[in-house]
Order: structure tokens, then C-alpha cells, then sequence
């Protein structure tokens, strides 16, 4: 369980860091390395370099900018969980950052290496697809931007230019006060999850639904925002029954994965259950709210 | 091979330094080139935890590192947390009187992410914990009598420190 020999460089600048990209089709950027790593002990990664980005001034902090959070990739899992900002503008994500590997992993483990990993089960991906956020990213040839729905494309793979850095992880803070929930299922505490689920709700002072948003992670090759499920209970009260009636629909029409470790009927009885869970949760811990 | 590099670390206090590859892991760095063993190689792959060390005083996996990477941490291995040679901290004596062991391959891993989680919170519930040791595979005492040991340990250093502040 050793890695192949590699070399290591830390550029001091981001577009050092995409030169570098842009000249070797091997390189690999690391900056947590949780996932890395082990994939490279496992001899499933060879890269020829590893380019170290972690301590990249251009990569670090969290900015308000008003209808968002913006992490800067390198943002540790363990410095968001800890972050009073995130707590207060991003219920969700604080939310589902304790269920992301260990406390130990998360102390390495960045926002932007989930996000850009695009593991199905993982949690962040999960809480960007359903906010509708986006992702930053640099290239040689200048900046660019994609949104979440764009991004993820299929199990570990994504949207983004092979010689690109993402740079920033943007996740939508709504105007109007939110309840938030989340609920996940796997074989262990912290073990990938089999399904996941976050959802997010705002109501109006006669308890409508102004907006809601479910996602779900684990059950399909990408997270996946069900739309039909916003439209469906935007301008209702979110009713036991409603919510119900409304993933019925939608986690049908879902074409979900199977793995050796739960088949696609047990995936979407779970998804359909946790989706409803996750829901119930957004609506009665938010503001105004009267089902 | 790739050529070796000079890498600086901070380990337990003092300047280290060490020739290694940049595909050498930090934990074989402190086990093979520092000596210190006690964080131990299980999995390799940072699933069972027994190679965890604190950076800058929180738990991480020492095998999911490479050493080039670990310069300008404060890095604390099990060697780190003892007062004096020969002698026990609060913690390790905690896991000796509880017994919170059997063969003792997990044992430096659990007492340093006790010793973080205590350092991070003075009078954690069974439920926190437990939810600390999650990420640390324990093959022989199913857990009790460890959550025991860290249970015994926040109490003495709740007595440990409430003597200190009321000293004259």
C-alpha cells in the first residue's frame, strides 16, 4: 500500500498551478488528499506530479457576497463546520458537513476537492446540486464558471477542463428565512452513504411555501435537484400528504444506481422515505411555517 | 524513485528534519525515519485510523499525508503527550485504569483523538464520544471500557483543573 514514485511541487501562484496543469497531462492537483491519496496507496492513481495548492492565497477564505457564500477551494471541511458564518447564512450545509468522512478527515479534506472528487454519495455535492450553486475554476486561458446542474456529469466526473484549478465553490443564500433538513443512510457512521437527503424551505406569514428544494445524493450517478418536487409544493403549506404525493412522482421517474450493497428497489424506498424525512425537517424548523 | 527531498518538520516540540521521497507517507516518515513508532500502519488507506496524529492539535490520518506536505504544522504523536519520560498523561493513565484496551494496536490513535476531543471540549456526553472515536476501528474490546477510560479522563481533568484555578 505504497504510492508510486511521484514528484512533488508547490506552486506559490494559481497560475503557476495552471501552467504547470497545462504542461503535464499526468499532474495531479492535491490539496486535502483524502480521497487521493488513498487511491494512489492503491496504485489506482500514478501521477507523474503532485501539485500541491492547499496553502494557495488565491484559495483560501469565505466571502458574503449577499445571495452567496463563496468557500475558496482549499476552505478545510473542519473550518466550515466550525465557521459561525456558515451556521448562520448556510443551515444546510452546516447541517450536512458532520456527516462527511470523520472529524479526521474532514481536518484535511477541502470544500472544493468534494465538490470537484463528484462522488455520488458525498455530501457536499448533495447540498451544492440542491441549492443550484456553482463552481469558479482557472485555466491558462482565463476564468470560467459553471453551474451545478452543468458540473457533476457522471459518477467522479465532472464538467471542468482537464487543465483547470477550481477555485471557488458558490453556494445561493436565500433572502427569505429557511428551515433545512437532511438524513442519510449507510452500512456504518460516516461509511459512504446509500442515499442522502437535503432539503431546504421558506414560508410566508400565512405558512405557503414561498420555495423548496430536495436533493438527493447516493441514489443516482449525480446528485440530483428534483425539480418536480419544488414546483409541486411551491404556494402549498407542505402538508404530511403533500410532500408524500409529491416524491411518489418524482423518485420514480429517478433512474438509480445498484452496487454488491443495496439494489435499486431498496434505493428507492429509502429515497422516497428520507426525501419525505428530510422535507418534514425543512418545513417545521422553518419560520411561519403551518402544515 | 524519484529523488529524495530535505523535509523540516515540527514534531512534538522540536525541529526534525528527514531525506525522503515525496511518495514517502508522513507516517512512514515518523515511524521509519524519526523512530517514532507510535503511530501505527494498519489499513494504509485511512480507514481504521491507527496512524492518527494532531496537526496543530487536530486529528488527522498520518498515512492519508505525504511528508512534503507537512511542513510548518504542529505536529503531536502519542511520544508528544506524555509530562515526562517514564511517565503517563491524564489520558494514558485513564486507558491504563479502565483497561481500555486489549492488544493495544489502536491504543496511541484513541488517546490522542481523546486528547483532542478533551482539549476541544472539557465534558463531552457518550454520545460525543463516541461520535469522536467513529473514524477509529477497535478489532477486540467492542468499545466500552475505551469510552470508559476518555470518561474517567474528562473527569480528572475537570478535578485536574478546577485545582488549579482555586490554588493559591
Amino acid at each position: 500500500m505504497k504510492a508510486a514514485a511521484f514528484s512533488y511541487v508547490r506552486p506559490s501562484t494559481l497560475a503557476e498551478a495552471c501552467a504547470i496543469l497545462r504542461a503535464d497531462e499526468d499532474a495531479r492537483l492535491i490539496a486535502g488528499g483524502q480521497t487521493l491519496a488513498p487511491m494512489m496507496a492503491m496504485r489506482l492513481a500514478r501521477p507523474s506530479q503532485l501539485v500541491d495548492i492547499a496553502r494557495l492565497p488565491e484559495l483560501a477564505g469565505v466571502a458574503d457576497a449577499g445571495d452567496a457564500l463563496v468557500f475558496g477551494a482549499a476552505v478545510r471541511q473542519a473550518e466550515a463546520e466550525r465557521s459561525p458564518l456558515v451556521a448562520a447564512r448556510l443551515p444546510l450545509l452546516a447541517k450536512a458537513l458532520p456527516w462527511v468522512g470523520h472529524q479526521p478527515t474532514r481536518s484535511r479534506g477541502t470544500i472544493g476537492g468534494s465538490v470537484a472528487n463528484a462522488d455520488p454519495a458525498a455530501e457536499i455535492p448533495l447540498v451544492l446540486a440542491t441549492l443550484g450553486g456553482a463552481v469558479d475554476f482557472m485555466t491558462c486561458d482565463g476564468p470560467g464558471h459553471i453551474a451545478a446542474q452543468d458540473f457533476f456529469a457522471g459518477p467522479m466526473m465532472t464538467a471542468l477542463p482537464a487543465d483547470a484549478v477550481l477555485t471557488a465553490v458558490r453556494f445561493p443564500v436565500w433572502s427569505t428565512p429557511v428551515g433545512v433538513g437532511f438524513h442519510e443512510i449507510s452500512a456504518r457512521r460516516s461509511d459512504f452513504a446509500y442515499v442522502s437527503a437535503a432539503a431546504q424551505a421558506s414560508f410566508d406569514e400565512d405558512g405557503v411555501c414561498i420555495a423548496c428544494t430536495l436533493g438527493l445524493g447516493g441514489a443516482a450517478a449525480v446528485p440530483t435537484r428534483l425539480e418536480s418536487v419544488a414546483l409541486k409544493l411551491a404556494g402549498r403549506r407542505m402538508t404530511d400528504a403533500e410532500i408524500a404525493e409529491a416524491l411518489e412522482e418524482a423518485v420514480a421517474a429517478l433512474e438509480i444506481m445498484t452496487d454488491s450493497y443495496a439494489s435499486p428497489e431498496y434505493r428507492r424506498r429509502v429515497a422516497k422515505e428520507l426525501g419525505a424525512r428530510a422535507l418534514r425537517d425543512a418545513r417545521d424548523s422553518a419560520p411561519g411555517s403551518r402544515p | 524513485m524519484s529523488a529524495p527531498v530535505t523535509v523540516e518538520l515540527n514534531v512534538n516540540g522540536a525541529t526534525r528534519t528527514a531525506d525522503v521521497e515525496p511518495r514517502t507517507t508522513l507516517l512512514d516518515c515518523l515511524r521509519d525515519e524519526m523512530k517514532l513508532t507510535g503511530a501505527h500502519a494498519g489499513c494504509e488507506h485511512g480507514v481504521c485510523g491507527a496512524c492518527t496524529i494532531l496537526l496543530d492539535g487536530e486529528p488527522a490520518r498520518a498515512c492519508l499525508m505525504f511528508a512534503v506536505q507537512a511542513d510548518g504544522y504542529r505536529i503531536t504523536t502519542v511520544e508528544g503527550l506524555a509530562p515526562a519520560p517514564g511517565e503517563l498523561g491524564i489520558v494514558q493513565d485513564a486507558f491504563c485504569e479502565t483497561h481500555g484496551m486489549q492488544c493495544g494496536y489502536c491504543t496511541p490513535a484513541m488517546v490522542l483523538t481523546a486528547h483532542a476531543l478533551l482539549a476541544r471540549n472539557a465534558s463531552p456526553t457518550r454520545e460525543e464520544i463516541v461520535e469522536a472515536i467513529s473514524g477509529n476501528i477497535c478489532r477486540c474490546t467492542g468499545y466500552g471500557q475505551i469510552i470508559e477510560a476518555i470518561e474517567v479522563a474528562a473527569r480528572r481533568l475537570a478535578v485536574s483543573n478546577a485545582g488549579v484555578e482555586g490554588a493559591p
